[in-house]
């Protein structure tokens, strides 16, 4: 086990280092970020002191050398648009969008795996086919369109939540958090339901696909034949088994809620990374785009992991090797 | 007495939903709008001297010059949204297909490769699409465009990159399993060239896989193009595609001018929901799993 | 002796999308408390199916469309679910065939066996321990605290399905089928199986019904043998008079095709032609097309006779020779 861990670590660590090297050749070395900073009647001086002063002119190892002493401790440039520490703009905005992550990720197990169950159980009853129509809906829908429709209905149409932003938060461990306030859960619903819904809609599959396949499997029969109820047989027998693929697939999903926030975060006006990283793209402010990546990679490679720890945890065949007889 | 083919047994099963014929109608539907756009749109959105700026803003079914009238509205420049949606209608399908069969050709290519020459070759390049795959696509293509700009070719580029990793993991997985079986021992000992093995022996026998891969492929490079169009990063104004319709659409939304943005969605889930519909019943048929 | 289980003349048929399929159709046969049942026939026959028909396990698009199955006099077929669950693994037991695929293998041993105990009766958890231990030591199973912890993939094949056999005794059942149990085993571990098997029955009083296609299997173990040929009991007798002189020709041909010690060089003997397809049967007797005694009277379904008490056989031209 422990050697397992350790090599995990190192894949890890240079996973990391190789990304950084795609993330600042790909960022730094195409495009010239100064051309924007600066009016385009700047005289040849102001272009070649700013050019030194934001270091643009070293030769591009130079640049990467620095640019990894500097991230290891922590520094990863100033934005050139801000002129503050890029890594504490992306940091003080993070709060915000772990908060929409998580109850996305939340939602998706408490809605997708029942009603993905449901699904298996009564594949050809209404709620049954309701469901697995619904469940092609929530993933084809563009995750920003879902937002508009959820806008237009609940908040333009009904009016009972609020349309965009993020309602009042509360301290927690240095964290401002909003779902603890009356106010930002109500601001909070839409779009954790929103970025939730196609991962919802990917449980759904995953857990009526897992139900159809475990459903037939002779255990199962086995298990009606020892005199079990159905009760015993589908929430202990089936469900152990059903969960091992989607416990997998969630967790390397969570990066990717992460991810798309960005689009949720632009639809809602959502204070957190997302937001800042699209215009940062947009107007070529580089540190921010390489904090912001760094941050996200980081956040990944330490979930992947999680995920492979928790996967020996629930799958014993994983864990203990089978004896010889 | 019927002969049953392959084919003829795998067209009986795939008939057997009836939600994914209605699917696979309307895929055929959308494909000939997309080829016909020019002659179906009642105007051509994007020559300056059809449109009237006067009749921007207009709710669906008013009336314009020449008794055209407005089936779906118009937008703040006068734009027609039918016509408009006919023309993004090309463009994303047009981009969706075309990324998907070029990521598709690269995915499979390399793909094969590594599963039949193994070794160092299959190490690097699996290392390479579980790096890539480790992230979400659309961070990915974030990157890219951010790095490449702004126009068509870009963007196809962008997503042709994103995508051939699907393929090259699916096709090597069960390539790999196909090279351990006897045909292909068969045909090293009759010591064809390499190029014959993998693409005459090796690649028909890959084929299922990879067209479910393909059908949730091309739906999901259209629902990305049309994300990353909507933040602004995608298509340019000059062809815009059904995500930048309904970017341009959404401020409106709160006012009350829902057509601008709603319409061009709706043609979007439908493109999407089709192609899904197809793409779910192809792998349940394929799937050799389910099969009692 | 009263029979515990009364099959009678069992229906059940698969309806599919190519047509009606007459899985079991027409079986009848007894068994009587501490007795040891052979069902034997190819794969096919239907002996799986009758297995599944009996506790209620037919899985859809099957299911018993006639006949009557009596246990302990009153009949099961048409019974509710939950007194059909209340019969299941306490008074009928069932062991399949490949105890990999039917212990559940996410979960520990002592879990599947301390709900089995617990699903029929109330008792704590360190009760049905006890009772699960000490019925893994009668199955013959070293050291089962150690096993009890283990999960199944952890356990050798011989081993896992000494726990399925001890799981079918736990509640000491009148009843249990055991469905090609030794099938999935090596040679050397399927007779210490059924050496337990027989014991256990002997010594508890236990009717066994033991399905296999395997003719070598029943000789040394069962008291009487049913033969099933597609979906219907063909022949059916003591182990020694279907044996010794069996009637049928499809027994007669099965038990010459069993390769001989002392005939080095001879061909050996195998039935021509395959076994029908359940889909299309004509009607008639099923194994008219491979039978050399076959004349244009078995195109009629041939009834039973029972030439004597408790032997019976269903042909037109049954042999008579010594095999």
């Amino acid at each position: 086990m422990a050697l397992f861990l350790i090599r995990r670590l190192i894949q890890s660590v240079i996973a990391l280092f190789v990304v950084s090297l795609i993330v600042f050749v790909g960022v730094y070395g195409i495009g010239n970020p100064v051309d924007i900073l600066i009016s385009p009647d700047a005289t040849p001086e102001e272009l070649r002191r700013v050019t030194r002063v934001l270091g643009l002119d070293r030769p591009m190892w130079e640049q990467y050398g620095l640019f990894v002493v500097n991230a290891l401790r922590g520094d990863l440039g100033n934005s050139f648009i801000h002129s503050q520490p890029a890594i504490q703009l992306i940091l003080e905005r993070f709060p915000a969008t772990f908060e929409l992550a998580i109850s996305a990720m939340l939602l998706a197990v408490l809605l997708g795996i029942p009603l993905g169950m449901w699904a298996g159980l009564r594949p050809n009853g209404i709620a049954g086919r309701t469901i697995m129509a619904g469940s092609i809906l929530g993933f084809s829908l563009p995750t920003f369109w879902v937002g508009l429709l959820l806008i237009m209905v609940f908040a333009v149409q009904l009016g009972w939540l609020p349309a965009t932003g993020r309602g009042e938060t509360v301290e927690v461990l240095g964290m401002r958090l909003s779902f603890l306030t009356r106010d930002g859960l109500a601001h909070l619903i839409l779009p954790a339901l929103n970025l939730a819904l196609f991962k919802i809609s990917l449980v759904i599959r995953l857990t009526r696909a897992g139900m159809r396949e475990v459903l037939l499997a002779d255990y199962v029969k086995y298990a009606y034949a020892k005199g079990l109820t159905e009760r015993r047989v589908i929430f202990v027998h089936v469900l152990k088994n059903i969960l091992i693929p989607v416990v997998t697939v969630l967790g390397l999903e969570l990066g990717s809620v992460i991810a798309y926030s960005v689009v949720t975060e632009s639809v809602f006006a959502w204070p957190g990374m997302g937001k800042l990283v699209i215009d940062a793209i947009n107007i070529l402010d580089r540190p921010i785009i390489v904090a912001y990546l760094m941050v996200v990679v980081l956040m990944f490679t330490v979930i992947n992991l999680a995920v492979d720890l928790l996967y020996t945890v629930i799958d014993p065949r994983v864990r203990l090797k089978p004896a010889s007889a | 007495m019927k002969i049953d083919t392959p084919l003829r047994r795998f067209a009986a099963e795939f008939s057997e939903s009836r939600l994914a014929l209605i699917g696979l109608a309307l895929c055929a539907l959308l494909l000939l709008i997309a080829l016909f756009a020019p002659l179906l749109a009642p105007q051509n959105p994007y020559d300056p001297r059809a449109l009237s700026i006067l009749d921007g803003r207009l709710p669906p079914g008013s009336g314009g010059p020449e008794g055209m009238v407005y089936w779906l509205g118009t937008d703040t420049q006068g734009r027609d949204i039918l016509s408009a949606i006919l023309y993004g209608l090309r463009i994303s399908l047009g981009v969706g297909v075309l990324s998907a069969v070029f990521a598709l050709a690269l995915g499979t290519v390399l793909g094969l490769l590594a599963a039949y020459f193994g070794g160092r070759t299959d190490a690097f390049l699996m290392r390479a699409v579980d790096i890539q795959l480790g992230f979400p696509s659309i961070l990915v293509a974030l990157i890219l465009l951010s790095v490449l700009g702004k126009g068509v070719d870009k963007i196809i580029i962008a997503l042709v990159i994103v995508q051939w990793a699907y393929y090259a993991r699916a096709v090597r997985g069960t390539a790999l399993v196909e090279r351990g079986k006897d045909y292909m021992e068969a045909a090293r000992c009759l010591a064809l060239r390499h190029r014959d093995i993998v693409f005459r022996h090796l690649l028909p026998n890959c084929l299922p896989p990879l067209i479910v891969v393909a059908t949730v492929q091309v739906a999901h490079a259209i629902a990305l193009e049309a994300t990353l169009s909507f933040l602004g990063v995608g298509l340019p104004i000059s062809e815009p595609s059904l995500g930048l319709l309904i970017a341009n659409g959404f401020q409106f939304m709160l006012s009350g001018k829902y057509w601008v943005s709603l319409f061009p969605g709706i043609a979007l889930l439908v493109m999407i929901v089709a192609i899904n519909l197809v793409g779910d019943q192809l792998r349940d048929v394929l799937n050799p799993r389910l099969r009692k | 002796m009263a029979a515990i289980l009364a099959v009678e003349a069992l229906q059940t048929h698969f309806f599919t999308r190519e047509g009606v399929v007459r899985a079991v159709d027409g079986v009848s046969f007894e068994v009587a408390a501490g007795r040891v049942l052979g069902l034997v026939g190819e794969s096919g026959s239907g002996k799986s199916v009758t297995g599944f028909s009996i506790i209620g396990l037919v899985d859809p698009p099957g299911r018993i469309v006639g006949g009557r199955i009596r246990f302990k006099g009153e009949d099961l077929v048409g019974r509710g679910k939950e007194e059909m669950r209340k019969l299941r693994g306490s008074r009928i037991a069932m062991i399949f065939q490949d105890p990999m695929m039917t212990l559940n293998p996410v979960l520990r041993i002592d879990t599947q066996m301390i709900e089995a105990l617990q699903a029929h009766e109330r008792m704590s958890e360190a009760a049905a321990r006890a009772r699960a231990r000490d019925t893994l030591g009668l199955v013959g199973l070293p050291a089962p605290d150690e096993r009890l912890r283990a999960y199944p993939h952890q356990l050798s094949g011989g081993m896992r399905q000494r726990v399925a056999i001890a799981i079918a005794m736990l509640h000491r059942p009148d009843v249990i089928i055991a469905d090609e149990p030794t099938t999935a085993l090596d040679v050397t571990i399927q007779a210490q199986i059924l050496f337990e098997v027989q014991r256990l029955c002997r010594e508890s009083g236990t009717a066994l019904i033991w399905i296999t296609h395997d003719l070598a299997v029943v000789a040394g173990l069962a008291d009487e043998i049913c033969v099933m040929y597609a979906g219907k009991v063909v022949e059916h007798g003591s182990v020694d008079q279907v044996l010794d002189a069996p009637l049928h020709p499809y027994t007669r041909g099965l038990l010459e095709s069993v390769p001989r010690r002392n005939r080095r060089g001879a061909r050996l003997r195998q039935i021509a032609g395959m076994t029908p397809s359940l889909l299309d049967l004509a009607p008639g007797c099923a194994f008219r097309a491979r039978c050399q005694r076959a004349d244009a009277a078995c195109e009629a379904t041939p009834p039973v006779a029972e030439p004597l008490p408790g032997r019976s056989v269903r042909c037109f031209h049954p042999t008579v020779e010594r095999a």
